[in-house]
């Protein structure tokens, strides 16, 4: 591919050219300045509040400003990484203040815990994760935009001597049957003055006009579709300096020495600073840095380090497989005794590698140390307070001297929700190295933001059911192995009786009735750092679970559809997807000739998805030709961003099972870039349509949930084109066996 | 110094020749559309059009660049006049994230310039340089059937359609 495109750059082709070409050009210059830099993200608010007196829009709640022009900003405690977390809560705001949807932004805010706190966290830290965005938010922000609504009739009714209840509000226009009529912009100023109501009415759902409206489009759109969109990558300050990173080849190694005298010999190369968690080679600017990066040698202490390669810690981890647990997570019934009696018993072991998050914008975060002695962050902040506190330590100056600027990214996927802070303590750390004599960016290249750390963790299930003469699954064991990825992290205090949620969720849940079950965890310790990938535990439990619930349909000579409807109650959510699926995919239909197709259902975050997945032989393996899924979410505040969710989710899980893995190398990860570690590549990406169950129920999780049941859909399947049962992971592994 | 023409504007360049293109769009000229993602002309984030070629501009010199017409995002509209393709990526709601939308729609104007009536087949070829970890992919491929309607619609020749370039 790119000697074809290196190549072509060779070919001479006629030019294009005009009058309107120069139009453009005109227009862009206008447009671009004022959209990069320093001047746009200076309005983004480390205090909610600041940012309003600063651009000269008024602060009605921390959740809002609105302009003198009108513009509803709405500040966004939820971190947004391409999910649509800013979009859902710009609905929110925008449904309850009667907004203009097109004079809609939002930005992200920090640095108020009271106010942005993730409630489904217990209101005492602000974050994203978990999928929690729209349920944290559905009441604070609907509250925060009625809220505003109040304030802003006031306003007017005090201005126009007329009773509020008298006023009107449509699409950012107050009005009176007597024909005065305003803006929200000539208001704004007067509004953010009057009293906070302590309590609004919400409008009934039936007068909803952007909740659950399948044709709003996301405000960001066209920011997006014309590279304006600013992420962390874009900001430049004054002065800054880009800094590259050297992290340690081995996890737990630290720098014994290094020698930068060539690098600092390369044009543009300002300093290499060591770090406790790296070398930094500080350049004018990225190429600099990257030229002055593959000058310097370090020399490792590898005392302690991690030196265990995949093979090895997999052959520990099955052994441990057929051992009894550490801990239980769940025990139901008598799993011994029904196991004794059952007619036929059988077991499987799945194997799931090390799994990088691969975002397509690799980590990074700037710092500077501004004349007023406060430290301020840009970066992708999904884990704010955290942030602020380690950086107020490295620092040393107080917590409240420290300013975040969220940042939007180009993706996560759980990575940059992080304990220890990773680039944005680096970004610190080296700006403290430089004295703060100026701003840093800290910009991981793609080979450090694979080596470097944080993956899903490998995990191995020994999985074991027993069915009884007629068919019927009587007892189920489930053993998983590997790491704790909250272990020894300030979420110490959620591993329970030696069980770490994280490592279970999806399999200590299993909706099926199943009278004797057992889950057994066994936590490893492993040096290599993990970290939860979207929709996390359940990226193996609904595997191994689904996936080994097909091979128990198949042994017990039964449909795996009706198999799972017959352990289901009718009207439960489990069976309302599947039921769905399966009609929209027309299970009861034979498939044409060569096409093969397989069920799963799961529940993660709150909501449960069910896929159909149809597939074609492809050589010696498959090809994935169509996905049907079905989900309940909950209300559907975005109905086309839910669909958005569980299609990238499917593009993303079977990006993991058809083609990622993470291995090491006597502790060092044989991967670097995307030709190593490939996300799955358009031409894969089958065919996706996703039904949503109607319910008015609150809102639950959707960013993750449509991940967990593509792989074991596409296993099954895949067992039906090739008799082949798909166990380790990547597929890959299992069909070359 | 190297002249460089990029969305019809000359600048002379002051840097180390072997500089790829996508550090002095970002660096010297300010133009952010095109991402870093790789480096190694692997994830399509940096494509930009290059005499009406899609360009990896990570791993392009920019000393090879010289008197070539070079187009990138920026010079596919703006916001208050966007081109068909960003009409089209609108339109069908293909980005989530965004990072790598520029990339894929660099190549698909290269692509539409050839042929503003591609199959599938045709799109997915030309845009398996382009990666997307959100998993738009589906929009993204109607998205640039779109464009090439909205392209047909307007009857104008193809190869006008980007603009610039």
């Amino acid at each position: 591919m790119i000697p074809k495109l290196m190549q072509s750059i060779t070919l001479p082709v006629a030019r294009a050219e005009t009058s309107r070409r120069q139009f453009l050009l005109g227009a862009l210059a206008a447009g671009t300045g004022v959209a990069i830099g320093y001047r746009i993200l200076s309005a983004s608010p480390a205090l909610a509040g600041e940012a309003a007196t600063e651009s000269g829009s008024h602060a009605f709640s921390p959740y809002l400003t609105i302009g003198g022009d009108g513009k509803v900003t709405v500040l966004s405690s939820q971190f947004e990484m391409g999910q649509g977390s800013y979009n859902g809560i710009a609905t929110l705001v925008a449904e309850e203040l009667d907004a203009d949807w097109s004079a809609i932004d939002v930005i992200g805010a920090a640095g108020n815990i009271k106010a942005y706190g993730n409630i489904a966290f217990g209101g005492t830290m602000q974050g994203t994760g978990g999928s929690t965005s729209m349920s944290t938010s559905w009441e604070r922000y609907r509250r925060a935009g009625a809220a505003a609504r109040a304030m802003l009739v006031a306003a007017a009714a005090a201005e126009w001597g007329v009773d509020a209840a008298e006023i009107a509000v449509e699409n950012g226009v107050l009005s009176h049957p007597s024909g005065k009529s305003g803006g929200f912009g000539a208001f704004a100023a007067k509004a953010a003055t009057m009293p906070v109501p302590a309590d609004v009415k919400l409008k009934e759902p039936g007068d909803w006009k952007l909740i659950g409206n399948a044709e709003l489009k996301r405000f960001d759109s066209a920011r997006k579709a014309n590279g304006t969109e600013q992420y962390t990558i874009d900001v430049k300050l004054p002065g800054m300096l880009t800094a590259v990173m050297i992290h340690p080849p081995l996890f737990g190694a630290k720098a014994k020495s290094f020698d930068a005298s060539a690098a600092r010999a390369i044009k543009g190369v300002v300093d290499v600073v060591e770090t406790p968690r790296g070398i930094a080679v500080v350049g004018e600017h990225m190429w600099a840095a990257i030229k002055g990066r593959e000058a310097v040698t370090v020399e490792w202490d590898e005392t302690g380090a991690e030196k265990r390669g995949t093979p090895e810690l997999m052959s520990t981890y099955r052994d441990l497989a057929g051992k009894t647990p550490a801990a239980f997570a769940r025990k139901d019934g008598d799993t011994d005794a029904a196991f004794t009696s059952a007619a036929k018993v059988i077991e499987a072991t799945f194997e799931f590698p090390y799994l990088a998050h691969a975002a397509l914008e690799p980590l990074n975060a700037v710092a500077r140390r501004n004349d007023d002695g406060t430290i301020e962050i840009w970066g992708g902040h999904q884990l704010p307070d955290v942030y602020q506190n380690l950086a107020s330590e490295i620092a040393g100056v107080p917590v409240e001297k420290v300013r975040l600027n969220v940042m939007k990214t180009g993706g996560s996927f759980g990575r940059r929700a992080v304990f220890d802070g990773d680039v944005v303590v680096e970004a610190v750390h080296v700006a403290k190295a430089l004295g703060f004599r100026a701003p840093v960016k800290v910009q991981w290249t793609r080979e450090e933001d694979t080596r470097a750390g944080r993956y899903r963790p490998a995990y191995v299930h020994r999985l074991k059911a027993g069915i009884d003469e007629a068919g019927k699954l009587v007892a189920w064991s489930d053993h998983i192995v590997g790491q704790s990825i909250m272990a020894k992290t300030a979420w110490d205090g959620m591993v329970q009786n030696g069980v770490d949620p994280t490592s279970v969720e999806g399999a200590n849940n299993l909706p099926y009735a199943i009278a004797n079950q057992t889950v057994g965890l066994t936590t490893t310790d492993v040096r290599v750092p993990v970290l939860w990938w979207r929709s996390v535990g359940s990226t193996h439990t609904a595997f191994a679970a689904e996936a080994f619930l097909d091979e128990v349909a198949e042994a017990a000579g039964r449909d795996p559809l009706e198999f799972r409807l017959s352990m289901l109650k009718p009207d439960s959510r489990h069976a309302t997807v599947l039921k769905l699926a399966a009609e929209k995919a027309e299970w009861q239909k034979p498939l044409p000739k060569g096409r093969f197709r397989g069920v799963a259902v799961a529940e993660s975050f709150g909501s449960v998805v069910a896929q159909i997945a149809e597939v074609s032989v492809d050589g010696d393996g498959i090809k994935v030709e169509r996905v049907v899924a079905a989900v309940d979410c909950g209300l559907a505040i975005n109905p086309d961003q839910v669909r958005a969710q569980v299609e990238g989710g499917i593009g993303f899980g079977l990006s993991a099972i058809l083609g990622e893995e993470i291995t090491l190398t006597d502790g060092k990860v044989d991967q670097g870039n995307f030709d190593m570690y490939t996300p799955l590549r358009i031409d894969a990406m089958p065919k996706v349509e996703v039904h949503i169950v109607a319910s008015a129920n609150p809102p639950s999780g959707i960013g993750e949930p449509g991940v967990p049941p593509i792989g074991p859909a596409v296993a099954n399947a895949a067992f039906k084109a090739l008799g082949k049962r798909i166990r380790v992971m990547p597929f890959a592994k299992s069909l070359n066996a | 110094m190297v002249s460089l023409t990029v969305n019809g504007s000359p600048h002379q360049i002051d840097t180390d020749p072997a500089t790829p293109l996508l550090y002095v769009l970002r660096d010297e000229l300010a133009l952010n559309g095109a991402k870093y993602g790789c480096g190694l002309g692997q994830c399509g984030s940096c494509t930009v059009v290059v005499d009406g070629e899609a360009v990896l501009s990570c791993m392009v010199p920019i000393m090879l660049l010289e008197g070539r017409e070079i187009t990138t995002i920026e010079g596919l509209g703006t916001i208050d006049e966007p081109g068909p393709l960003q009409e089209a990526f609108i339109e069908l709601q293909a980005a989530q994230c965004g990072y790598c939308i520029p990339g894929m729609m660099m190549s698909a104007h290269a692509l539409l310039r050839r042929n503003a009536q591609p199959s599938e087949e045709q799109i997915r070829e030309a845009l398996a340089t382009n990666l997307c970890r959100c998993g738009t992919h589906m929009r993204i491929l109607a998205a640039i059937r779109r464009a090439g309607e909205l392209m047909q619609a307007a009857s104008l020749p193809a190869t006008d359609q980007g603009r610039v370039g």
